[in-house]
Parts: C-alpha cells; sequence; structure tokens
C-alpha cells in the first residue's frame, strides 16, 4: 500500500427529486394539463439525499470494500465515481483511468457473438482496440469460452456469459476498479477465480472499490471499508472494525423493533438478551434470560431457546427439560450453546418459559450475528460453506497433512 | 478529510454539471473507437437473422423511389424537371430525404434504446446518437451508389455543382442530429416524444419537396414552403446530384443557418439534460 492517493472524495453529495404524482407515467400532456390547471403551483416534490458530505480518500493499491444496508447510498456513490451519474455537491477528484463493473454483461448484446461481444464490451469500458486485441486470448482464457467465441450470446448459459463480462472487465487496464456486487453470481470455481484476479489488481498497484452484501466476501478481498449508513460515512477504517460496526448498527436497528409476547402470564421475562452483539462462529454463544413471577402462584417452569437463521431454518432448540432443569420464582439463567458452529450470517433466538403450556415467549425474541470469518486456519470459497452448520472435525492420516493454508488469518486471502 | 498534498495532480476531477456546454471533446475523442463500434453493432444486428441481408440496403431505397415515383410521376402525374426520368429524380430527392428521416429517427432512440448501458456504465452519452450518423452513412452511401449507377446508365453527368454536394450532406445531417438529440434526450424522460416524432418525419416527407419540385408547389404556399429549412435544403442537394435548378439565393443562405442553429439547439438540450439520464431513463 503506498500512500499515493487514487481516489478523493470531499464533501459529495447526491440528491434526488421525487414527484409525487397520481400515475406513474409522466406524459407530456398530463405535465401540460396540471399547469394549466394550477398554473402557480408546482408539482409536490420530496428531496432526498441519497448521499450527504461523504468525504474519504483511497490509497494506490487499496482495495475499499463499501457497506452498509440496501439504499445506504453504496450504488449511488459507485455511480458517482464512475461518471453514470454527475453528483449535486461536493467533488471527486481521481488518479487514473477509471472501469466500472456495476453489471455483469453491460452492453452485451444477445445477437453478437462472443467475440464480436468482447469488442463491443470492451471499448464501452473504456479500452483501445490494441489493447482488447492485446489481452483478448486472456480473456477468452480466462472465461473459458474458447469453442463458443464464434455463438451468438443469446446462445449461451448464463454461466458463459457471466464469465465472459466478467473475464473483459477483468483485463481492463484501468488504474482503479469500481466492482458492484457481482461476484453474487457465477459457480463457485468461477467465483474463486474472479476473488484471485481481483487480489491480484491490488498486488499489481491497481485500486479497487468493492460492494458486496456478502461480509465474509468483503472481509476476504478488502484491506479497508467504509461503512455507509442514510448516505452518509459513519466508520472508515480497517476492514474487520468497519464490519464489527455494521454489525452492531444491525443490532441496534433491530431492537427497535418491537418484541411480540405470547403466554399466559404468571412469569414475565423482564431480560432476554445475548452477552455480544456477534459472535465467532465457533465461539460459545451466550444468552442471558431473567424471569420475575408476577403472579405468587407461578408454577414450576422450564426455558427453551429456539435458534432460527436467516432463512428462517430453525438450527437449534435448546429445552432445559432435557437437562431435567424445572426453576421456580425470580431468576437470572444463563443459556450457553457451546455446539454446533455456526456459519456466519444472522440469527434470531425466540425464548420461552412453559410449563404445561407457555407462560411467556418472546417470538420474534432477539437477533445476533454469527462474524464472516472461518473457524478454520485454511479458506474456502463462500459456496463451500453454504451449509447450515459448520463442522468441527478433524483429519488423521498416516502422515502429516501438508501445509498449503495460507500465512493470513482465516478466511482471508493472501497476495 | 483532508491530508498531505498530493504529489500529482488529479488526471480527472468530477464535479456537479450543469452545464449547457456540450461534452467535453478530449472525452468524445478518447471514446472514438465507441462510434466506430456502435456504428457497427448497428449494421450488423439490422441484417443479422434476415435472408436476403445486405440487398435490403439496395432493395428499400429502389422501393421508396419506386412509390414515390408511382405516386407523383404516375398518378399525380407531376412533370419532373428538364425531362429527368421520375425515378432518376426521386431516387434524388430519397437519398437527401433518407438522411434526414434516418438519421433523426434512430439517434433520437439511441438513447431509450440503450437504457441498460446508460444506467449502468460510463462513456460520453453523446456516442449513442453520433453513432447513428455513421450507421446511416452505409445506408446512403449505397443509395448514392445506385444513383450514380442510373445516371450513368441514362448518359447523365453531374456538373461541377457536385461539389456543393458535402455542404448539403452537411447540412441534412446537422438538422437531423439537432432534432434527434434535443428528441432523444426529452424521450429520456417523456416518452410521448418516441410517438410524436414519427408522426412530425412523417408530415415533413409530404410538407417537403422530396417527390416534387419546389416549382410545382402553388406560388401562393411557397414562401411558407421555404420556411421549412428542409425545402431549400433538398433543392440544393438536386442541384448539386442531378443537375436541377439552381435554388434562390435565400433557399440556399436560410437553410443552412437554420441547420446550423437547429444543431447547436439540440446538443445545448442533450448536454442540459445529460446529467440526469442515469436518473430518469
Amino acid at each position: 500500500m503506498s500512500s499515493e492517493p487514487a481516489i478523493r472524495v470531499e464533501g459529495l453529495g447526491k440528491r434526488y427529486t421525487i414527484r409525487h404524482h397520481r400515475s406513474d407515467h409522466v406524459t407530456l400532456a398530463q405535465v401540460a394539463l396540471e399547469r394549466a390547471r394550477h398554473p402557480f403551483r408546482r408539482a409536490e416534490r420530496e428531496q432526498f439525499w441519497a448521499l450527504r458530505d461523504v468525504s474519504f480518500e483511497v490509497h494506490r493499491g487499496d482495495v475499499l470494500g463499501l457497506i452498509g444496508r440496501n439504499g445506504a447510498g453504496k450504488s449511488t456513490l459507485l455511480k458517482c465515481l464512475s461518471r453514470i451519474t454527475s453528483p449535486t455537491t461536493g467533488r471527486i477528484e481521481l488518479w487514473g483511468r477509471v472501469g466500472s463493473l456495476l453489471e455483469v454483461g453491460t452492453g452485451f448484446h444477445p445477437e453478437l457473438t462472443g467475440r464480436e461481444n468482447i469488442y463491443l464490451n470492451g471499448s464501452i469500458l473504456g479500452m483501445t482496440r490494441r489493447e482488447i486485441d492485446r489481452q483478448f486470448d486472456a480473456i477468452v482464457d480466462f472465461a473459458g469460452i474458447e469453442r463458443f467465441l464464434d455463438t451468438p450470446v443469446k446462445r449461451y448459459s448464463s454461466g458463459m456469459y457471466v464469465r465472459l463480462a466478467f473475464a473483459v472487465a477483468a483485463h481492463l487496464e484501468t488504474e482503479i476498479l469500481l466492482v458492484d456486487e457481482v461476484l453474487a453470481v457465477g459457480d463457485q470455481e468461477f467465483q474463486e477465480k474472479c476473488f484471485r484476479a481481483m487480489g491480484e489488481l491490488a498486488g499489481h498497484g491497481r485500486t479497487v472499490v468493492f460492494v458486496s452484501h456478502q461480509l465474509s466476501s468483503v472481509a476476504r478481498l478488502c484491506d479497508r471499508a467504509l461503512l455507509l449508513v442514510d448516505g452518509r460515512v459513519a466508520e472508515l477504517g480497517p476492514v474487520d472494525d468497519v464490519i464489527a460496526v455494521y454489525l452492531a448498527d444491525l443490532e441496534r436497528r433491530d431492537a427497535r423493533t418491537p418484541i411480540s409476547r405470547v403466554g399466559s402470564g404468571e412469569l414475565r421475562i423482564t431480560t432476554f438478551e445475548p452477552t455480544s452483539a456477534s459472535f465467532r462462529p465457533d465461539a460459545e454463544k451466550t444468552f442471558v434470560v431473567e424471569v420475575e413471577p408476577t403472579d405468587d402462584n407461578a408454577p414450576r417452569y422450564f426455558v427453551s431457546l429456539e435458534v432460527y437463521d436467516s432463512q428462517r431454518t430453525k438450527v437449534a432448540h435448546c429445552d432445559s427439560r432435557v437437562l431435567g432443569g424445572f426453576f421456580e420464582g425470580p431468576q437470572r439463567l444463563t443459556v450457553r450453546i457451546r455446539s454446533p458452529w455456526l456459519r456466519p450470517g444472522r440469527y434470531q433466538v425466540d425464548a420461552f418459559i412453559c410449563s404445561s403450556g407457555i407462560i411467556d415467549g418472546l417470538s420474534p425474541g432477539v437477533t445476533f450475528a454469527v462474524e464472516p470469518t472461518l473457524p478454520y486456519p485454511g479458506a474456502l470459497p463462500d459456496e463451500d460453506w453454504r451449509t447450515a452448520l459448520l463442522p468441527d472435525f478433524t483429519v488423521d492420516a498416516t502422515t502429516p497433512l501438508r501445509d498449503c493454508t495460507p500465512a493470513a488469518g482465516p478466511g482471508r486471502v493472501t497476495r | 478529510m483532508t491530508t498531505a498534498a498530493a504529489p500529482r495532480k488529479p488526471s480527472l476531477v468530477i464535479r456537479p454539471r450543469r452545464a449547457w456546454l456540450p461534452a467535453n471533446p478530449r472525452e468524445l475523442w478518447e471514446f472514438r473507437e465507441l462510434l466506430v463500434r456502435f456504428a457497427a453493432r448497428d449494421i450488423t444486428l439490422r441484417y443479422r437473422q434476415t435472408v436476403l441481408g445486405v440487398i435490403w440496403v439496395i432493395l428499400v431505397p429502389l422501393f421508396g423511389a419506386g412509390i414515390l415515383s408511382f405516386v407523383f410521376g404516375g398518378v399525380a402525374d407531376l412533370p419532373a424537371p428538364d425531362s429527368l426520368p421520375y425515378f432518376v429524380f426521386s431516387l434524388a430527392g430519397m437519398v437527401a430525404w433518407t438522411t434526414f428521416a434516418q438519421v433523426a429517427t434512430r439517434s433520437s432512440t439511441a438513447l431509450v434504446g440503450n437504457a441498460g448501458m446508460v444506467q449502468k456504465v460510463f462513456f460520453p452519452r453523446l456516442m449513442l446518437p453520433l453513432s447513428t450518423v455513421l450507421s446511416t452513412m452505409v445506408d446512403v452511401a449505397v443509395s448514392l451508389a445506385l444513383l450514380g449507377a442510373l445516371l450513368a446508365g441514362y448518359g447523365l453527368r453531374p456538373g461541377w455543382e457536385l461539389v456543393t454536394f458535402p455542404v448539403w450532406f452537411g447540412a441534412v445531417i446537422a438538422c437531423a442530429l439537432g432534432v434527434g438529440l434535443a428528441a432523444g434526450a426529452l424521450m429520456v424522460r417523456y416518452r410521448d416524444v418516441q410517438h410524436i416524432l414519427p408522426v412530425g418525419v412523417q408530415f415533413l416527407l409530404f410538407a417537403s419537396p422530396v417527390a416534387y419540385t419546389l416549382a410545382s408547389v402553388p406560388e401562393q404556399a411557397r414562401t411558407l414552403y421555404a420556411l421549412n429549412p428542409l425545402a431549400g435544403l433538398l433543392e440544393g442537394m438536386r442541384w448539386s446530384l442531378i443537375d436541377t435548378a439552381r435554388p434562390s439565393t435565400f433557399l440556399i443562405v436560410y437553410p443552412l443557418a437554420c441547420s446550423v442553429v437547429v444543431l447547436v439547439a439540440g446538443l445545448m438540450v442533450f448536454s442540459r439534460m445529460e446529467r440526469h439520464f442515469a436518473d430518469v431513463i
């Protein structure tokens, strides 16, 4: 990493005007009619700042991850950086040519052949004919479509299409590359190839700005990250720190959503929370449940926690009955889930206290996150650990495993 | 956030745009290859999956001129000037008219037709409408060659006036591009233009002396006719190609001035609206 700047953004703002109309289709006739009826009334407008006062700097050779919720302004920022849309305020300074890959296959035409599309797409992305000629074989090779070069791309499989599109962009010889959520497509082998390609780009002193919702990809690929919250820079720094802030922010927002209660109510769960907003996959996940009786005749009860993943699949059910646990009166219960290991992502935990039926229950209950790091010394592509759980396992052999793991920590790619 | 002064000047500074001024020429030059690519794509696509393929380039103007000759020369029985074959006369008018109509129509739909690209990737937007001029040139060149062959067949030879052809031709393109740029930019926001423009072009076909001479227009209406810059341009172009009567000085100066104004106005409207293209397309 050098201290030479590649991108400097100062006070960047982008305002959109939302017009409120009764119908979606704005036609000239409607506009004229409206004007004629109310000559002095302006159409109802709402100003919306997608980006506000955004300032940051990226150095040459940095890989910057851009994270934030949907609508936080990530894509708008990329569009401003790539000159697709013009900012409303502020300025952007760029050192070097900018290539952008905001959507795979932009400018591809289905009727044109692979060969024709390579040239067309390359030119659209800003390559000269000579550059494309020089890189042509490398592009075809990277995409693995030699046999289909002269077939119209409308007959390509979606995988081939994506591979070809990324291949062209990856061979752009620009000093700055902007990438928006393109790795979500394509098979895992190809994703891995893309990751390596992007890592190499940075290794050659090129600057990459990368937007993704997959925190694990960001953690793996980027050195630094920028967190956008409601169009403003909330955090900028080393990738792990920013991701932690982001997860905590998600947590706070979730806390505001009301928790619904069920049950007969002789006892109340007064506190229910995880001891941390996020856990490592292999860490013990701990939850505190405090119970207060509201009735002198409150029955004996047991506690039950149900853990759901983001797809609402129940991944664990911890019922204290199976441990022989029935409780009485006010209690502060600590539930420790030592195993299984959970894959990175967001989870929801519902809590119930029951005797013969449910006495009190919080459903949906609390959420927690599992950090996007793998509990293994080596790295695997995302696809490979899209299982519900991560096994805690070893492999014993007659001769020891040859060390082929990268030197960096888990879940990171070394370059 | 400010840091120590950069060692080099930035190669690009992006600031809010609200200029009426057209895109910066250096940028256009950098992307010049794109112009050819877009044009090549248009031409390739136009004739891909057609049985006759490129033969259509020859057939379409022949049909066009044929219909005009039949309607105006045959049914309406208008005389062709200087005892020219009516077909030659119509073909010369068709060359000029096709240039105008195709450039105006194609350049206006270039933005909306490539909405996906406009939203997702940067390039000077002007490239899209400009490239349609290039792709139309192919059709026009074929029509001109046909006309040349026809003239040779009839033993007619264009006079010195032929040297003025580029002027007329350039003016027709300027006019068409000006209309196309403004219409295309407006179309991004108001799709109505998509419906209005073809109607306007259709109207102009009959309101301009494409298949008849200005001389066959009744005296009273002629002044009104001459206000249409295309009238002078058509007369001028025919004068240069097939040696018809030279247009009056007014009919030379006025349309040429008009075409410059139309082009500049079109460019200004386009530049003014350009910054919103990606947001509203």
